[in-house]
């Protein structure tokens, strides 16, 4: 055992039992893993990913590159950063953590917040400003990454500044601390992320700041020489952490390698816990250490010291434990996330924030103030030649396995860019994203060119700045509260009647209802069938619907849509179209005429929320003269379609006292009624071809009055029928869907509804229907196509070509409709196709997966084309 | 103790609804050149202008947004297409 008999923080009281490859160990309360095994000799944590090293713990914090274990679900994480619980059972990677196909049985929040002041980092710095801040009655957050605030001050002996601060700052109301909190990312406009690490999961925190402080220190960073990633080899202030904070002593015999004054309190540090120090080896009085010795393979049991000029005597010295430091960096990957740029300080042999950025300050080691780690004066030591040329030992990237000799490998093709060589040598890529590696790697790269290093500069800082789980970024945003689901008032009934859904946006809308043993062609064909000769009725609630009232509101819609509504009357409604600017089809739906200065118009389900705000933009950007009130009523009504040649005796039964017959209600025609105290509105319109009545009533009577449409249409054997029929009857009758038949490249005339058209009254989209694109002669045009062979169903989407065999080069069109017609007992399909109305006629070919599937080009009707059904 | 002022220009200025989340909002593009009062009267190449021309400055940009998931107005502001920053319109007109 390693552990010191004395001191440190944590809790001797409260022994904890772990297991690390399967072998059981003891820790105490307030242990990482990391310490715990180093306190347990553990020296071995894992293998290297390339070339399968041992590697053992190099840091004792978040900048670890080695020391990665899995732990459950959680396939790679810092043993330097694992708080130790009772029972944990952790294992050792071979360079990659393993994927686990068991459900995460963490949870995963999220929360947003807003402050005066964010503090990111909770050393003295961080404190500090903490306290300043909150004096003023400030909002303030701190968050620091640790289980305890204190950063470096933790292993400095600072406990009862630290106490006193800690309280203080507790107790002021505004003031909240977040430890064990993690910032990632600092974004645009002063939101930075964070990470909480919770006992069951995580929780993200959205914080907004009108002042960002970034406390968040300086990493220390290794020399570079060869053989230097053995497992007893660790960053000199790692190993004060160690001693300091864990009471673990992590070698027997110690030797420091440095190039500056951080590792003078260490000294100390090594006596006291009984280590004994055999050599400090300064590269500033001329010395270095240039190889490393593990006769077993596995752990460090010497290094070989040379000076670096005059004589070669080599000098080996025994050690089990060596400290190294090559300075510092300034923990600066937040700041250049908010585009702070940086600068090389040859003082400080790092580099710096070079200008301050609105809103967020830097303080503390982060700013570049490297007093309180006392570092003093500094003579950089990139890299340490070793013995001979070999260069493939010389670690810059612990967790990449990349040296100096794949650095020299990547000017050598020719790169120069910082950038590049990052990509090729994979330093700075790994999980740890370079944080003990980056710097070294620009010094090297300068080094090898002869230049400055402030001139080859560091790669781009990219949020996240630790390892995120995606699970934490979708938080309770998963399954069935990934997006709202939206159900019709009824949809009960559909579910008691074993409805099959389908996904329309965020809608839930019964595809069909198949009876036993019906397949879904089955059911389909039934539903199709019914509606076609006898009576359905289907649930078209989630129209969207957009009231419209104001003695501005004619004008209004005769300038959004593409028809004239001046000759409508009240009580009645028009199909009608409506364009984009630039003279696109963007969506379609009906307008009734409701009452005086009353309107109401539908839109496409998906395109309900667009469709308002493209309403609202016009009346508020260009026609804020228009006196006209926009209100979403889409899920104010509900909306049922009862359809079929026998739905009128239906509408009779359901209403008496109306009078339903074709002259009296005729197409097109709105009528108000009422059953019992239920009010109706009728309105004559169809998307089925069928004589159709579809009755309106306040969605809370939604579901009785479809009840009460089911029981007054049973003796006749009334059908309900869903979206797979719906679509299968208007595509007989060639009436489109948007955003299926059309797709924004598409004008009203390639879909041949010109009769849609005003030709008296200004709309949007009018002018670009006279540009030279839209009147090109060979635009795509809606068609209709039947297959030769009436049993073959074209793939929607399939690409239509002009020749059967494999001589056509260019494709012609697509497919955007394609069913089985149980009414027409054959196949069709629609299509856009270039020319298509000078190709009716001919024969088309949609080749695809080996196929060709040979079609008729014709008219995009295939049934009553004459609408004597629709109008009887 | 007075609760501490709050006013910052880190979130959308709505004019209506004061300073919102960026996710409540859908971004309305560049203020464009007016629609032409009678565009009939308008060539093919000033029409083509309107439609499909943008400005795209390196600097100060302005722009219309609609507070989609909340008053549903429209409104104007200013944003720096370098840093962000937003500065708000000094009326509420759309």
């Amino acid at each position: 055992m390693s552990r010191l008999p004395q001191g440190g923080r944590i809790d001797r009281s409260r022994p904890l039992r772990f297991s690390f490859n399967g072998t059981s160990y003891s820790g105490y309360a307030g242990d990482t893993l990391a310490s715990a095994l180093l306190a347990n000799d553990v020296r071995v944590v894992g293998r290297s990913v390339v070339y399968g090293r041992p590697r053992g713990i190099f840091t004792a914090g978040i900048e670890e590159p080695n020391a990665l274990v899995q732990i459950g679900p959680e396939p790679m994480l810092r043993a330097t950063q694992v708080e130790l619980v009772d029972g944990l059972q952790a294992a050792g990677l071979n360079g990659k953590g393993r994927a686990v196909p068991e459900q995460d049985a963490a949870r995963f929040d999220k929360t947003y917040v807003h402050c005066e002041v964010l503090v990111i980092g909770g050393g003295r710095a961080g404190l500090t400003a903490a306290l300043e801040a909150g004096r003023s009655g400030d909002r303030v957050i701190l968050v620091d990454e640790q289980a305890e605030l204190g950063g470096r001050l933790l292993t400095a002996g600072w406990n009862d500044w630290l106490t006193s601060t800690i309280t203080q700052l507790s107790s002021m109301p505004e003031v909240r601390l977040l430890t064990r909190a993690t910032a990632f990312g600092l974004y645009d406009q002063k939101l930075a992320l964070v990470a909480e690490r919770r006992p069951n999961g995580q929780r993200l925190w959205q914080v907004r700041g009108r002042k960002i402080v970034i406390a968040t220190g300086a990493h220390e960073r290794p020399l570079v020489f060869a053989n230097n990633d053995r497992p007893g080899i660790m960053l000199a202030g790692a190993v004060r952490t160690y001693i300091n904070r864990y009471g673990v002593a992590p070698g027997q015999r110690a030797v420091i390698f440095t190039s500056n004054d951080s590792t003078k309190p260490l000294e100390a540090d090594l006596q006291r816990a009984g280590i004994s120090l055999e050599a400090i080896i300064d590269v500033r009085t001329g010395q270095a250490i240039v190889d490393t010795v593990a006769e077993s393979g596995v752990a460090l049991e010497s290094v070989i010291v040379v000076p670096l000029t005059g004589n070669h005597n080599r000098r080996e010295i025994q050690c089990n434990l060596l400290c190294v430091s090559g300075g510092f960096n300034p923990a600066l990957h937040l700041f250049s996330q908010a585009q702070g740029r940086l600068r090389y300080d040859d003082g400080l042999a790092c580099f710096v924030p070079e200008a301050p950025i609105d809103g967020v300050e830097v303080i503390g080691a982060a700013s570049g103030d490297l007093n309180g780690r006392g570092q003093g004066t500094i003579v950089p030591s990139w890299v340490i030649p070793g013995d001979g040329e070999d260069w493939s030992t010389h670690f810059i990237d612990l967790e990449r396995d990349a040296t100096v000799a794949d650095v020299q490998q990547a000017l050598g093709t020719g790169m120069r860019s910082v950038e590049h060589v990052k990509r090729f040598t994979t330093i700075g890529t790994g999980s740890d994203q370079g944080k003990t590696a980056g710097i070294n790697e620009s010094a090297i790269i300068a080094t090898q060119l002869g230049q400055p290093v402030g001139a080859v500069g560091v790669t781009t800082y990219r949020p996240p700045y630790v390892p995120i789980p995606f699970a934490l970024l979708a938080g309770r945003n998963r399954r069935e509260l990934f997006e709202p689901i939206r159900v019709t008032p009824l949809h009960t009934w559909h579910v008691a009647h074993g409805a099959v859904f389908e996904n329309a946006g965020q809608w839930k809308r019964p595809r069909y209802y198949p009876r036993e043993d019906e397949d879904t062609d089955a059911a389909v064909a039934r539903e199709c069938r019914a509606a076609r000769e006898n009576v359905a009725a289907v649930d078209v609630s989630t129209l969207g619907k957009i009231d419209i009232q104001g003695p501005d509101a004619l004008e209004f819609l005769n300038r959004i849509y593409t028809n004239a509504f001046d000759t409508l009357k009240e009580r009645s409604c028009r199909y009608a179209l409506m364009c984009g600017a630039d003279g696109m089809v963007f969506d379609d739906g009906v307008v009734m005429h409701l009452g005086p200065d009353h309107w109401l118009a539908t839109t496409t389900t998906g395109g309900a929320a667009a469709v308002l705000d493209w309403m609202e933009e016009w009346l508020q950007t260009e026609w804020p003269d228009l006196r006209v009130h926009l209100t979403s009523v889409t899920d104010q009504w509900a909306a049922i379609a009862v359809v079929g040649p026998r739905s009128r005796n239906v509408v009779h039964s359901l209403f008496p006292n109306l009078s339903v017959g074709p002259d009296s209600f005729p197409f097109l025609a709105i009528r108000e009624n009422e059953i019992r105290d239920m009010p109706v509105r009728l309105h004559r319109i169809t998307f089925s071809g069928e004589l159709a009545y579809e009755l309106w009533t306040p969605s809370w009577y939604g579901l009785s009055l479809w009840e009460a449409v089911m029981v007054a249409g049973e003796p006749l054997g009334i059908t309900p029928y869903g979206l797979g029929a719906m679509e299968i009857l208007r595509a007989e009758k060639g009436y489109i869907i948007i955003g299926q038949d059309t797709d924004g490249t598409v004008t009203p005339q390639d879909l041949g509804i010109d009769w849609m058209i005003s030709k008296r009254k200004p709309f949007i989209g009018q002018r670009s229907h006279r540009r030279v694109d839209t009147t090109r002669t060979d635009r795509k045009h809606l068609v209709g196509l039947l297959p030769l062979d009436g049993d073959a169903l074209l793939a929607e989407g399939s690409q239509l070509v002009l020749q059967s065999d494999r001589t056509s080069r260019y494709s012609v069109g697509h497919v955007t409709s394609s069913y089985r017609s149980p009414t027409l007992g054959r196949t069709f399909a629609l299509a856009l196709l270039q020319s298509g109305r000078e190709r009716i006629g001919s024969t088309i070919y949609a080749p695809l997966d080996g196929q060709v599937v040979a079609a008729s080009v014709v008219e995009p009707i295939f049934y009553d084309k004459e609408n004597a059904r629709r109008d009887s | 103790m007075e609760p501490p002022r709050w006013h910052t220009n880190v979130l959308i200025p709505c004019p209506w609804c004061g300073d919102r989340e960026e996710v409540e909002f859908r971004y309305g593009g560049p203020v464009p050149a007016g629609y032409p009062p009678d565009p009939q009267t308008v060539d093919d190449r000033a029409w083509a202008r309107y439609l499909y021309y943008r400005p795209n400055p390196k600097g100060a940009l302005e722009e219309r947004w609609v507070h989609t998931a909340g008053c549903r107005r429209w409104f104007r502001l200013t944003r720096d297409t370098v840093t962000h920053e937003i500065t708000p319109a000094s009326d509420a007109s759309a």
